[in-house]
């Protein structure tokens, strides 16, 4: 799969901040790309190179093999961190001009607003003016006039801030159907756990240094340390010797899942104790084993991990 | 259709359709009509109210100096002595008391008006003049000098104008030009505040909405901020040739109906009062109008309008893009505004008092004051190599602040929370 966006080296520095620090990152086509990291790292500073909004000091970017230009503009579809419409302009005059400045000629664009304004039926709105309309009405409305145009590359900034969980799962659909429909996608935020399960591949960002990238089951495979979270249906009798035993052979941690009994519940890591099968096999030994997962950690401990590490 | 003229078209649309643009557009030729019925109104409720002046004239001389007017009736108390009169004209509410005293040599400086109030300049004026000339022509018949002779042998020189090339001009002419020149100065500095502000007023609006990210994602800064620019200026051209129209509608039907002549009112010198009330005066004017070098004024009013009104606007827009609200503008108004009151102060008196003066030279030539200054002595007869010169400077001056202008632009519709000082803007020139 080759990649439909490649930063090379970008830096960026706002008179003696660096914003960006010789960052790199590759967004393979039809992916679903998270750029995270805290506040302040220097994502916005990244996104905005990519829209063209403002220039990097050093390094390149290219949008599907080619130089960034002026031109490229119609095939991003930008939704900023800062959501904003013209409050006192009517629904549909907003989007159609948003659209136009994107490119499309206005027959276009009339045809493309109809079919979303019918899609999230929203198709009365067209002649009420933003201020009329909710947060999370205006925030719909943002969202047509990011995906209008049928861009490559779609970027959300902070993309479910600010919506209804109703409507963000109503985005989150429309944004997985138009990856499925050939549209490359790249998540920004802070709140990591947010699109973790969305993502393919991410790029962590930490105080303007790219601090880890790839795919995101490989860098989980990276970190994973054979952890497992196991529960046991043991005998009250046997209960607390059966807890002191694993304790003491294992390094161990309390676990807290639901369940239906009274199980013993811990978190094992087993490093190089052994395999997952022998451990499966002991804890049978002291009773019924009603769970046993492999701890996967979450993008938000490797990061921290991984920020511990450089340190 | 191009980027531009889509902003333009939009920023054109948002200002016109604005319901305080309609009510200003339609509204003000009401109020400025009124204002003129009203001013004409009290000026004549003015002159109508009567007053009495008495008069105690001890030595006797100025019986005949104090003749009654439309508006001042004196009354001669003489034979009742100063005393009584005084009583008198308090208890009457006379509107004052002249008393002279006897002695013509210590008179000069004990003559005295009393009253309840401070009487006018004019009127303390006109008083003065009466007894000067009474007194003046007292000694001149004492030491022998026929009033008569020196009546008749009074002459009056008109001193007629005329340049090397044998072009005339009069006092009229010179007035006219002022008029002109002053009209078109005071027009674009009104215009560059009113148009300049709602320039600054719709880019902090794209600001605190929030929109801004999502437009300059799709169009350059400077592309936005040149359609904002031209949008609201053709905004404005629309609003000023309404009320154009409007104004001489509105002129013509009251005129009409009230029999007011606005031409008679305040404001005008009392030339302007001669001239309309004479035919052959107007012909006069008419005459002096078409001599005037109407074309290099319909040209030079095009540039220097549009010179300086994009040189003050892309200040205006840098300004909005660096603050968050409009309150925070303040400290920025201050390089505009004094440029233009400067201009407009040089105009009104150095240009009107000598149009090729020094003082009028250099403003006509430096960009910031050139546009009002260069327009108010264009009437003048500017020699060529000064409007070169002083074009070129403004239009160097002009790409300058644009240029400027747009790069505060850039940087500062990104930034919010902090109100910038001089030296922040100074170093996002560099970003």
């Amino acid at each position: 799969m080759s990649s439909l966006l490649v930063a090379d080296t970008v830096s960026k520095s706002f008179g003696g901040f660096t914003a960006l620090n010789g960052v790199s990152i590759e967004v393979p086509k039809g992916s679903i790309f998270g750029l995270l990291g805290p506040n302040g790292a220097g994502k916005t500073t990244l996104i905005r190179i990519i829209n063209q909004i403002t220039m990097p000091d050093t390094g390149h970017v290219q949008l599907d093999g080619a130089a960034l230009a002026q031109h490229h503009i119609r095939d991003i579809g930008y939704m900023p961190e800062e959501r904003g419409l013209y409050k006192s302009m009517k629904v549909g005059e907003q989007v159609l001009y948003l659209a136009q400045l994107k490119g499309l000629d206005k027959s276009e664009a009339k045809k493309r607003a109809k079919y979303w304004f019918e899609k999230l039926e929203i198709g009365n709105w067209w002649g009420k003016k933003i201020q009329e309309l909710s947060k999370g009405q205006a925030q719909k409305i943002q969202f047509v006039v990011t995906v209008m145009h049928n861009p490559k590359l779609l970027i959300f900034d902070e993309p479910f801030s600010g919506f209804d969980p109703i409507n963000a799962n109503l985005i989150k659909d429309e944004i997985l159907q138009l990856r499925e429909e050939g549209a490359t996608v790249i998540f920004s935020t802070h709140r990591m756990e947010s699109v973790e399960e969305l993502c393919d591949h991410i790029a962590l960002i930490h105080k303007s240094n790219k601090i880890l990238d790839g795919e995101i089951n490989h860098i989980k495979r990276q970190y994973r340390n054979n952890t497992f979270e196991v529960g046991v249906e043991v005998d009250k009798d046997a209960f607390a010797k059966a807890e002191s035993q694993l304790i003491s052979k294992f390094q161990t941690t309390p676990a807290q899942f639901k369940s239906l009994g009274e199980e013993l519940k811990l978190r094992i890591q087993l490093g190089d104790q052994g395999s997952p099968n022998a451990l499966l096999q002991e804890l049978q030994s002291y009773g019924q084993v009603t769970h046993f997962v492999e701890v996967i950690p979450s993008v938000n401990d490797i990061f921290i991990q991984t920020v511990n590490q450089s340190l | 259709m191009s980027v531009l003229s889509l902003i333009i078209k939009r920023e054109y649309s948002a200002r016109v359709r604005n319901k305080s643009f309609l009510i200003m557009t339609f509204l003000s030729p009401l109020i400025i009509v009124g204002m003129v019925m009203l001013i004409t109104y009290l000026t004549q409720l003015n002159s109508d109210t009567k007053r009495t002046i008495a008069i105690v004239d001890d030595s006797g001389l100025f019986a005949a100096s104090f003749s009654n007017t439309d508006q001042t009736t004196y009354l001669n108390l003489s034979d009742q002595g100063f005393d009584t009169a005084k009583e008198l004209a308090e208890k009457d509410e006379y509107y004052g008391l002249i008393h002279i005293p006897k002695d013509r040599k210590t008179l000069v400086d004990q003559v005295k008006f009393y009253g309840k109030e401070t009487p006018s300049f004019g009127l303390v004026e006109a008083i003065e003049k009466k007894i000067e000339k009474r007194l003046t022509n007292q000694n001149l018949i004492e030491r022998g000098v026929d009033l008569d002779v020196l009546e008749t042998s009074k002459i009056n020189i008109d001193l007629s104008i005329e340049n090397y090339s044998g072009e005339k001009s009069s006092k009229m002419s010179n007035w006219i030009k002022a008029a002109f020149g002053g009209a078109a100065g005071y027009l674009l500095m009104m215009f560059i505040i009113i148009y300049g502000n709602m320039v600054m007023r719709s880019v902090i609006e794209e600001k605190t909405n929030r929109i801004i990210e999502v437009i300059i994602s799709s169009v350059k800064p400077f592309q936005l901020m040149m359609g904002k620019i031209l949008g609201t200026t053709l905004a404005g051209v629309t609003q000023f040739a309404i009320w154009v129209i409007l104004g001489i509608i509105m002129l013509t039907v009251a005129q009409a109906v009230f029999g007011i002549e606005p031409s008679s009112t305040t404001a005008m010198s009392s030339e302007a009062q001669a001239i309309a009330s004479d035919p052959d005066k107007i012909t006069e004017v008419v005459e002096e109008v078409m001599k005037l070098p109407l074309l290099q004024l319909v040209i030079g009013f095009l540039i220097y309008f549009v010179g300086g009104y994009f040189l003050y606007s892309s200040i205006y827009a840098a300004i909005g893009a660096a603050v968050d609200n409009e309150t925070d503008t303040q400290q920025f108004m201050l390089p505009i505004i004094m440029p233009l009151m400067l201009a407009i102060y040089v105009g009104f008196f150095a240009v009107i008092d000598n149009p090729h003066g020094t003082v009028a030279t250099v403003f006509s030539i430096i960009p910031l004051t050139s546009p009002i200054v260069m327009l108010m002595r264009i009437p003048f007869e500017v020699p060529m190599w000064q409007l070169a010169l002083s074009v070129f400077l403004l239009i160097g001056s002009f790409v300058f602040t644009v240029w400027f202008g747009s790069k505060i632009y850039r940087v500062g519709i990104l930034m919010y929370g902090k109100k910038p000082t001089y030296k922040e803007l100074f170093k996002w020139l560099r970003y």
